[in-house]
């Protein structure tokens, strides 16, 4: 279980990244929550992965810590919030800007080939 | 227990929840209600500033549950003197955007008030976690309240900003994830006990996590490598909130003041200052950086937004030294620096609304109305943000000179400091001269006069430099006893002893 459970965090934030790295804004948000999927899970997993173990200290030789559990809820909610948000202000750069380049425009347009000046017979 | 702790927090909260549902009140009742919140929370304030004098820790524990277990609300005397830092800013600031910035957008005072509770519980907060919690609440209100006042300038700086911070909370998750996978515990006293017994293959997690906060607090910070969306931000960001914005760096500084002298201090065994020798180098490159902004800036507000930077590198080289001198002349220019900076922001957008088209940018332009009293504004705070004599930013650098006397660090400081502080002084020179002397015969439409609450409020902040030089026996008495108190971390985790309501103590 753990290696598959690293091998999915490794998976999500590595493509998170990759995928903030673009220059789009639908990319961005796209990778945006996926790093935060990989951040929860991780979170999750620092309180130790055990399956059918109580959540009390004291009653049997190995626990279930619930403390990673409130705070991953409490990360996926703020997170929910902020990818609310980036949507919105991502369409209001799109919107504003007519393009949807992280920069509000692209930083060079290949200019658009000039069309010969008619030959006149004079 | 001690419940005068929530004041800070539940002022601005109970102010803020008010103004959500009074969006389609009256302006005039919105503004009594939500000035009359920020003058509370100054109230509240100096309260903890006289109770956190007397160098004792007080805790407020939520549900009162026993420290470590719930979260814990920590008074001490750093915390009371950043309250205090960001009440009287705020004020301002609220006084200043009252005078017609807060126009536009129903939400404005209630984003104002909340980002002030977010600031409030980051400076209380005895718990890493809360802290994450905190800087959340602080971003999302600095998110609405950046793009306030609308237009097409403000979405591209604002959208590079919410990104970044983004990016930063999930670093910081991660590292909260990492030193909790190890030590078990969030609590900021816990973890000073818990880190110092880390051994083992423990320690390669609980140091990379350490680093990876050092990472986030930089970015909040703004040191170098993550500093360059702060200018673009900064300087596009309405004048009131701009200024209010003098803090948040701080806030930063505040995490690694917190963080690095109480869980990786002189006693976390293996891990005793952690980061720190990278932290002085980078601290005098992000001043360099600054200053290099700074010359090369074509607006005022450009140019103060690169003083934020400035600062940030002459705080964090001390800060990064940690010597109980070089804290305490820290945080006597923390306190310089935050006031002078703010009002700057507010000069910068007095003087653009009275230079028609050409704005704030340095260039030659007919000559404005009210140029005496807008140029005696100007003239204080880059004397202050400068460092020139007789005002308060002058002795925050001599203080801060004079805290490292021998060695390599001494030549590089100095050096770095000083030709930097020289050349900051010739760009405000620079812009000055072209503003307010070097004009031009032309046609100004005429604009509004000065009102009395905008003039009020940036030359209330601004002569906060003159009042920090008057009181500053005071105030460097006070720093002292805050370097010596944040030192001395066995105190700190003494808190996790106190008696809940209930128990025989």
């Amino acid at each position: 279980m753990e290696l598959v459970f690293a091998l999915v965090i490794g998976a999500l934030t590595s493509s998170g990244v990759y995928l903030i790295l673009r220059a789009r804004t639908f990319p961005v948000v796209v990778g945006l929550t996926l790093l935060s999927y990989g951040v929860n899970l991780f979170l999750f997993s620092s309180g130790r992965l055990a399956t059918g173990q109580q959540p009390i200290i004291g009653t049997a030789a190995s626990y279930s810590d619930p403390l990673p559990q409130a705070l991953v809820l409490t990360a996926i909610v703020i997170g929910f919030a902020m990818t609310a948000f980036v949507v919105v202000l991502s369409l209001r750069n799109l919107a504003d800007n007519e393009d949807d380049h992280v920069d509000g425009k692209q930083p060079y347009k290949s200019p658009a080939p000039e069309e010969e000046s008619e030959v006149t017979g004079k | 227990m001690n419940h005068w702790l929530t004041a800070p927090v539940l002022i601005p909260l109970l102010g803020g929840i008010l103004q959500a549902f009074m969006g389609y009140a009256p302006i005039r009742l919105r503004r009594t209600l939500a000035l009359a919140t920020t003058v509370l929370m100054l109230v509240s304030a100096i309260v903890l500033l006289v109770m956190a004098s007397d160098g004792n820790y007080r805790i407020y524990a939520f549900g009162n549950w026993q420290p470590p277990f719930g979260i814990v609300l920590v008074l001490d005397r750093l915390a009371a003197l950043m309250l205090i830092m960001t009440a009287i800013l705020a004020l301002f600031c609220h006084l200043f955007a009252i005078g017609g910035a807060d126009e536009g957008n129903r939400q404005f005072h209630g984003l104002f008030l909340f980002q002030l509770m977010g600031l409030n519980i980051a400076f209380l907060t005895g718990d890493l976690f809360n802290l994450f919690v905190a800087f959340e609440v602080l971003l999302i209100a600095s998110y609405g309240l950046l793009m306030h006042g609308g237009g097409t300038i403000r979405t591209v700086p604002g959208l590079h900003y919410v990104v970044l911070n983004l990016i930063g909370s999930a670093v910081f998750l991660i590292s909260v994830g990492m030193i909790y996978s190890v030590t078990g515990t969030l609590n900021m006293a816990d973890l000073a006990v818990k880190v110092s017994q880390v051994s083992g293959e423990g320690l390669s997690i609980v140091k990379a996590g350490g680093m990876m906060l050092l990472v986030v607090f930089g970015l909040k910070a703004a040191i170098l490598p993550l500093c360059f969306w702060l200018p673009r931000a900064y300087s596009k960001a309405t004048a009131p909130v701009a200024a209010l914005f003098a803090v948040m760096t701080k806030v930063g500084i505040y995490a690694i003041l917190r963080v690095y002298l109480l869980i990786f201090g002189d006693d976390a065994g293996e891990l005793a200052n952690l980061g720190m020798d990278w932290l002085f180098p980078i601290a005098l490159a992000t001043l360099a950086m600054g200053v290099i902004g700074a010359l090369g800036s074509g607006t005022l507000k450009t140019l103060v937004a690169w003083q934020v930077i400035i600062s940030v590198g002459t705080l964090l080289a001390p800060i990064a030294l940690g010597s109980e001198a070089g804290l305490s002349a820290a945080l006597f220019y923390l306190l310089s620096t935050t006031w002078t900076v703010g009002g700057l922001f507010l000069v910068s957008e007095l003087v653009a609304n009275q230079r028609g088209s050409a704005k704030d940018r340095i260039i030659t332009a007919p000559k404005m109305q009210s140029r005496t009293f807008l140029s005696v504004l100007f003239l204080v705070g880059a004397v202050a943000a400068a460092g020139l004599p007789p005002l308060s930013g002058f002795f925050g650098k001599v203080l801060i000179l004079q805290s490292v006397e021998s060695g390599t660090e001494m030549a590089w400081l100095w050096s770095v400091l000083l030709t930097g502080s020289f050349l900051t002084v010739i760009a405000y020179s620079r812009a000055g001269s072209i503003v307010f002397w070097r004009t031009v015969d032309g046609h100004l439409d005429k604009p509004d006069p000065l009102n009395g609450r905008v003039s009020v409020a940036a030359g209330a902040l601004t002569a906060l430099a003159i009042v920090m030089v008057v009181l500053a026996g005071p105030i460097m008495a006070y720093t002292d006893a805050t370097a010596a108190q944040l030192h001395n971390s066995d105190a700190y985790i003494e808190i996790l002893q106190t008696p809940m309501v209930g128990e025989d103590s």
